[in-house]
C-alpha cells in the first residue's frame, strides 16, 4: 500500500466540490447546528454570534470559544466550519488543533493583521476566503485557499453587495478566459491576481476551486438568485436563525438551492415562511462599518 | 450514445457529468422521478450523505431510485456508497440508506477532514496504483454474501460489487485515472449484449453468511 497524503491540494479542494450545490449556515450552539442538519444543511459554521449580532454589538469580534466549536461539532455529523480572524495565524492554528473541517478566513470578525492574510498553504485544514473580484479571489488562492466567496455585505438581509461581488467575479472570468494568451500578464497586472493562476482560468474558463456566494441571502428567492449567478452553493449568515421560522426558512433555502431554476417549486416554497431577517440600507452604512472593504 | 444520469440533488454534479462524454455517453442530471425514465445507468455521486438523502425523499425519489437500482447498473462514490448500502454502522443520523447493496457502512470512518488523505489503490480485476482520494470518507463494515470487495485501505474495505451495482468509498471523479469508470461502464456493454434482468438485489441473503471487515 502507498502511503496516505492528507492536506494536499485535491483533498483541501475535493472536500469544497462535496459541498457545491448546498447551504453552510451560521449556528451559534448546538441546537441550531442540529436544526441546520436536519434541514439539509451540507455543513455549519460554529460562531459565537451571527454577523448582525456582531454589527450591533460593535468593538472587536474574535474568533469563537472553542466550548462553542467542540459543542457544535459533537452535535452534528455534517462538517464544522469556524472563522479565524484575517492574518491571525494563532486563532488559525487553534481552530486547527481543535479539529475543525474547515476555517473561514473571515471579513465578518475584526482584521488581527491590515497587511497580510494567512499563508495558507502551511495548514492541513483547508480555507476558504471571502472576494470582491477575481484578483482578490485569486491572490487568496495563491496564499492557499482551497475554496472561495464572494464578500457581500454581511448581516444586512440585504442582497445588493453579494449580486455585485458575483457579477464581477464572474464577468472577469468570462473576459480572462475571452483573451488572448499573450494578453494574460497585462490582464493580470490589472486586476492584481498572479499569472499563473490567472491562466488557469483563461485555460478551465472557470475558478479551479469552488466559490460559494455570501453576505445577504435572507430567502429562498436570494438564494436561488446566487446560484443563477453562477454560484456554486449559499452561505446564510443571520438569514435563518434571525428569521421568524428558522426551521421553515433554513428547509425552504435549501431547497431554492437544489431547484434554482425550477421557478414553480421556488415559489410554492416561498409561500408562508414568516418574516425574514430584518434587512439594512447599504447606503445608510458608515464606511467604518463596511465588512466587505476588510483585507485586500 | 448509452445515457448516464447523475443524481444532481447536491455534491460533486459537474465532475461526474463532465467525466461522461469522455467515455462515449452522454451526462444527464437527474433532479426528479421522470428524469431516470432512459436512462441506461446512474451516477449517485459525493457529497453531504443527510443532504442528499433528504433531498431524495423530498423529491419522491426514495421509491423511483430502488427500482432503477434493481434493474440497471448504479455507480456510487462516497456519499452514493453510503446511500446505496443496506444499513449504516453509526445509526446514520437522518440518512434513510436505499438498500441497493447488501452492506453496512461506518460513515465519516477515516475520520474528519485532517484525515483526508489521497493514496493508490490496488483494486481486485482492475488493476494497481488506482489513484485514490477519499474526504471524509466511508468504509464498508460488513458485506453480505452476494458482495465482492474489490479494495482495501488500511486493512478497510473501500470499493465492492454486487452484480451491476458498483460502490467506492473515494472520489474516481477527482483523478485522471479512468479504470474505475471503464468498470462500471462494462456493466452496461455487459447488459447492452445480454439484455436479461439482472436478480433483484433487495432479497439480501442471510445476515450469518456476511463476511466482516
Amino acid at each position: 500500500m502507498e502511503r496516505k497524503r492528507t492536506g494536499t491540494d485535491t483533498v483541501k479542494r475535493g472536500m469544497a466540490q462535496m459541498q457545491k450545490g448546498g447551504v453552510i449556515m451560521d449556528v451559534v450552539n448546538a441546537e441550531q447546528a442540529r436544526i441546520a442538519e436536519a434541514a439539509g444543511a451540507v455543513a455549519v459554521m460554529a460562531l459565537e454570534r451571527v454577523p448582525s449580532d456582531i454589527r450591533a454589538a460593535g468593538g472587536v469580534a474574535r474568533m469563537a470559544d472553542p466550548t462553542v466549536v467542540e459543542e457544535v461539532m459533537r452535535a452534528v455529523t455534517i462538517p464544522v466550519m469556524a472563522k479565524a480572524r484575517i492574518g491571525h495565524i494563532g486563532e488559525a492554528r487553534i481552530l486547527e488543533a481543535l479539529g475543525v473541517d474547515y476555517i473561514d478566513e473571515s471579513e465578518v470578525l475584526t482584521p488581527a493583521d491590515e497587511q497580510y492574510h494567512l499563508l495558507k498553504k502551511d495548514f492541513t485544514v483547508p480555507f476558504v476566503c471571502g472576494c470582491r473580484d477575481l484578483g482578490e479571489g485569486l491572490r487568496r488562492i495563491g496564499e492557499g485557499a482551497a475554496m472561495l466567496r464572494t464578500k457581500g455585505e454581511p448581516g444586512t438581509g440585504n442582497i445588493v453587495e453579494a449580486v455585485r461581488h458575483m457579477r464581477r467575479v464572474q464577468e472577469q472570468i468570462r473576459s480572462a478566459a475571452g483573451r488572448d494568451p499573450s494578453e494574460l500578464m497585462a490582464c493580470a497586472k490589472e486586476l492584481g491576481a498572479p499569472y499563473e493562476l490567472l491562466c488557469q482560468v483563461h485555460e478551465l474558463g472557470r475558478l479551479p476551486v469552488v466559490n460559494f456566494a455570501a453576505g445577504g441571502v435572507a430567502t429562498p428567492a436570494d438564494a436561488a438568485l446566487m446560484m443563477l449567478l453562477g454560484a456554486d452553493g449559499v452561505f446564510v449568515g443571520s438569514g435563518i436563525f434571525k428569521s421568524s421560522a428558522p426551521e421553515k426558512f433554513a428547509r425552504a433555502i435549501v431547497e431554492a438551492v437544489t431547484h434554482y431554476e425550477d421557478y414553480p417549486r421556488l415559489a410554492e416554497l416561498s409561500k408562508g415562511l414568516g418574516t425574514a431577517m430584518p434587512g439594512l440600507e447599504i447606503a445608510a452604512l458608515p464606511r467604518e462599518q463596511r465588512m466587505q472593504d476588510r483585507g485586500w | 450514445m448509452g445515457q448516464v444520469g447523475v443524481l444532481a440533488l447536491q455534491g460533486a454534479v459537474s465532475e461526474h457529468l463532465a467525466r461522461l462524454p469522455r467515455h462515449g455517453y452522454e451526462g444527464i442530471p437527474v433532479k426528479r422521478p421522470r428524469d431516470l425514465e432512459r436512462l441506461d445507468a446512474l451516477i449517485i455521486p459525493g457529497g453531504e450523505s443527510t443532504a442528499i438523502s433528504r433531498l431524495i425523499r423530498e423529491n419522491g425519489l426514495t421509491k423511483a431510485l430502488r427500482d432503477f437500482g434493481r434493474e440497471r447498473p448504479v455507480l456510487g462514490t462516497c456519499a452514493g456508497l453510503i446511500l446505496c448500502a443496506a444499513e449504516i454502522a453509526d445509526g446514520g443520523g437522518d440518512v434513510e440508506p436505499l438498500g441497493l447493496m447488501d452492506i453496512s457502512v461506518c460513515r465519516n470512518g477515516f475520520g474528519r477532514q485532517k484525515d483526508s488523505f489521497e493514496t493508490e489503490v490496488e483494486v481486485s480485476g482492475t488493476g494497481r496504483d488506482i489513484p485514490a482520494v477519499f474526504i471524509r470518507a466511508p468504509y464498508i463494515v460488513r458485506a453480505g454474501r452476494d458482495v465482492t470487495p474489490l479494495a482495501f485501505v488500511d486493512g478497510r474495505a473501500v470499493m465492492a460489487e454486487s452484480g451491476h451495482i458498483l460502490v467506492c468509498a473515494f472520489h474516481p471523479e477527482l483523478t485522471e485515472d479512468p479504470r474505475v469508470f471503464d468498470r462500471f461502464f462494462r456493466k452496461l456493454e455487459a447488459r447492452e449484449l445480454k439484455p436479461e434482468p439482472c436478480p433483484p438485489s433487495k432479497k439480501f441473503p442471510v445476515k450469518t453468511a456476511a463476511a466482516r471487515f
